[in-house]
């Protein structure tokens, strides 16, 4: 089976992915990680305002088969979380890299990117 | 296991049909008492001045918080009896047929224990004074040391409500231990990946980091992975043996000893105590500190919500640190020798009202009693039989072995899941699914003493039939049961929780 992996973001190991624009990094899960959680009924996502450090725990996701943690690509500030989640957990299924994003950080230094995964490298990770 | 001989299985076996009761009125499911009845019953004043604003008898509370009458279902004696044996023929228990779901030992709960949990004599108030109960006391004294004698360990408290409640008391008292020998700084529970998960959870419930321990080839505790885990800040290892793959940890006194010598604690898991009644014993293998799964071991219902009962066996050395108050006898000290309650020394204090669910406990105490200790041998020795038969007579392929009271076979190309949901069809209970995950779409077995070799005959023509059926068939099951495929989905994403929010969609979305 074949995943989308859009190669203008970037990705952490534990399947986040990180999409920069101008500062601020919006934040969800692959379309592997998606594929293999299954239909995700549950997402916890941290307050607004609340601050992140990098590869740290910022929220849960819950489906049918697992509970998992999810982990901040980037250090800095949480300024917008999707609530649209909250009830519609199905987004994350349906449009991972669009309309199931999770949160947006204020990065305190989007340099740290760069030490995640490209696209093709999370490619291989999953292959 | 292709060579597998038919001809002794019992001729019975292969013309069971199954089709589960189905009650259904008004499009739906035996109704609830609620939906079948809802009468206005007037609630006025003794006086039997309804209605007027005197109508709330005198209440002192004011009247926005007071109501005239109330809606109950208003049904006759024969409709309630129909509604209760509706549902009960509904459902599927250990009393419909056999229940082989794997680490939760799903044995048959003789009926005897609950004749004699309903003693009007076992009826004791809590409060009542020492001197007038001392049949009680009596009973937990020897319930504490038949538990002791069973697991091999030196002290008993009763009083934990589950078997996870009692992981959590055994390593709070663990923690205590630690604390008081000034060994505060361990903060780490090594656990197999293998274990059950309310080992992790209780670990970091009781305030540790939790060290995942990877299982070796052969499915056991890998040594060098233990040595290269453990250090001067392991508080506890936790294991159960056999471990979830129905093995037996033969390295288990190197393992106490790689334990010990680093200061730290052995956990026992009593989950899987049935395998080794009579024959080995937790606190000779080296454990410290254990807990008993009453309702698995010796037959008291399961869950399901409780009352239940964990208790938890200790070494001598963490006997002072138990929960509050245990049982002993007073001796000859006493003018009226007897029993009675006490605090240990250095208790982590209570962990439940009073001595536990007493009622569980004298189940308890009443099964171990009736079957002594010949019976618990040979019902330990008649589970390993049993799992080694059934194994036997199934054609799904089981990767680990030897195992002793449950076994873990692989569905190999089918999806576990859905062998389960088919099993149904053949009115057995399936096996625990796709756990423990060492094993590809695991079917985790456990038949358990009480079943007979034909009921085993049937239980292995029901995985053999669902063996050869196909992945559209599997998908689609099950087809005979009251109900149908869950949607698991929906009812996570959308849970409802109380019988009204059964309304029409329009007012229950919320």
């Amino acid at each position: 089976m074949s995943f989308e992996i859009p190669d203008d973001r970037r990705y952490l190991e534990s399947h986040e992915w990180a999409l920069e624009d101008d500062g601020t990094v919006r934040v969800g899960i692959s379309d592997f990680a998606q594929d293999e959680l299954g239909d995700v009924v549950f997402v916890e996502l941290p307050d607004e305002g609340d601050a992140l450090n990098q590869e740290e725990e910022f929220g849960v996701v819950e489906s049918i088969k697992a509970v998992s943690d999810l982990y901040a690509p980037v250090s800095g500030e949480v300024t917008a979380v999707n609530a649209d989640l909250f009830d519609a957990p199905e987004l994350v299924n349906d449009d991972p890299f669009g309309d199931g994003w999770m949160l947006e950080i204020d990065a305190d230094d989007a340099s740290e990117l760069e030490a995640l995964l490209t696209a093709a490298e999370y490619e291989e990770q999953i292959a | 296991m292709s060579d597998r001989d038919e001809s002794d299985a019992d001729p019975r076996a292969e013309q069971v049909r199954y089709d589960q009761a189905r009650y259904v009125e008004n499009g739906q499911y035996e109704p609830l008492l609620s939906e079948k009845d809802q009468t206005r019953v007037e609630i006025g004043a003794s006086d039997g001045d309804d209605g007027d604003d005197s109508a709330d008898g005198g209440s002192p509370l004011p009247d926005d918080l007071t109501r005239d009458s109330l809606e109950l279902p208003e049904l006759s004696e024969p409709e309630l009896a129909r509604h209760y044996t509706r549902l009960s023929q509904m459902i599927y228990g250990i009393d419909s047929g056999p229940y082989p779901l794997g680490s939760c030992t799903m044995k048959y709960n003789p009926k005897f224990t609950e004749d004699v949990a309903a003693l009007p004599k076992v009826a004791v108030h809590p409060d009542r004074s020492e001197r007038s109960v001392q049949g009680t006391l009596e009973l937990m004294y020897r319930l504490q040391d038949y538990l002791g004698r069973i697991g091999g360990m030196d002290a008993v408290t009763l009083q934990p409500p589950a078997g996870a409640a009692g992981e959590f008391v055994g390593i709070r008292v663990a923690a205590a231990y630690h604390e008081h020998e000034g060994e505060g700084h361990r903060d780490e529970v090594i656990i197999p990946e293998s274990a059950h998960g309310t080992n992790f959870a209780s670990a970091a419930l009781g305030g540790y980091e939790v060290v995942s321990l990877p299982s070796d080839e052969g499915g056991r505790v890998d040594l060098e992975a233990l040595e290269a885990a453990l250090s001067e800040n392991t508080a506890a290892l936790m294991l159960t043996n056999p471990n979830t793959l129905g093995l037996f940890e033969r390295d288990i006194e190197e393992i106490a000893e790689m334990v010990h010598d680093v200061g730290g604690l052995l956990y026992y898991d009593g989950a899987n105590l049935n395998a080794l009644l009579g024959r080995a014993r937790p606190g000779d293998m080296g454990f410290d500190v254990m807990h008993y799964n009453v309702h698995k071991t010796f037959a008291t219902p399961h869950g399901g919500g409780g009352p239940g009962a964990g208790p938890v066996g200790v070494v001598d050395e963490l006997a002072p640190f138990l929960p509050a108050p245990r049982v002993r006898s007073n001796g000859e000290s006493k003018s009226e020798p007897g029993y009675e309650l006490f605090d240990p020394e250095h208790t982590i204090g209570k962990v439940h009202g009073y001595q536990g669910n007493w009622l569980v406990l004298v189940k308890a105490f009443a099964y171990i009693a009736r079957l002594g200790d010949e019976g618990l041998a040979d019902a330990s020795a008649t589970a390993v039989l049993n799992a080694n038969y059934l194994a036997s007579r199934i054609g799904y392929e089981v990767p680990y072995e030897p195992f002793h009271h449950e076994f873990v076979a692989s569905a190999g190309d089918q999806d576990a899941a859905d062998v389960a949901k088919r099993m149904l069809d053949y009115g057995v209970h399936p096996p625990t699914t796709k756990w423990p995950e060492i094993v590809p779409e695991a079917l985790m077995t456990e038949p358990t003493e009480v079943e007979g070799k034909g009921t085993l005959d049937r239980l292995a023509a029901a995985f053999n039939a669902v063996a050869a059926e196909d992945d559209e068939t599997l998908e689609s099951a099950p087809e005979r049961t009251t109900a149908r495929r869950i949607d698991q989905t929906s009812a996570a994403r959308s849970p409802r929780l109380s019988w009204q929010a059964l309304e029409p969609e329009s007012e229950s979305d919320e």
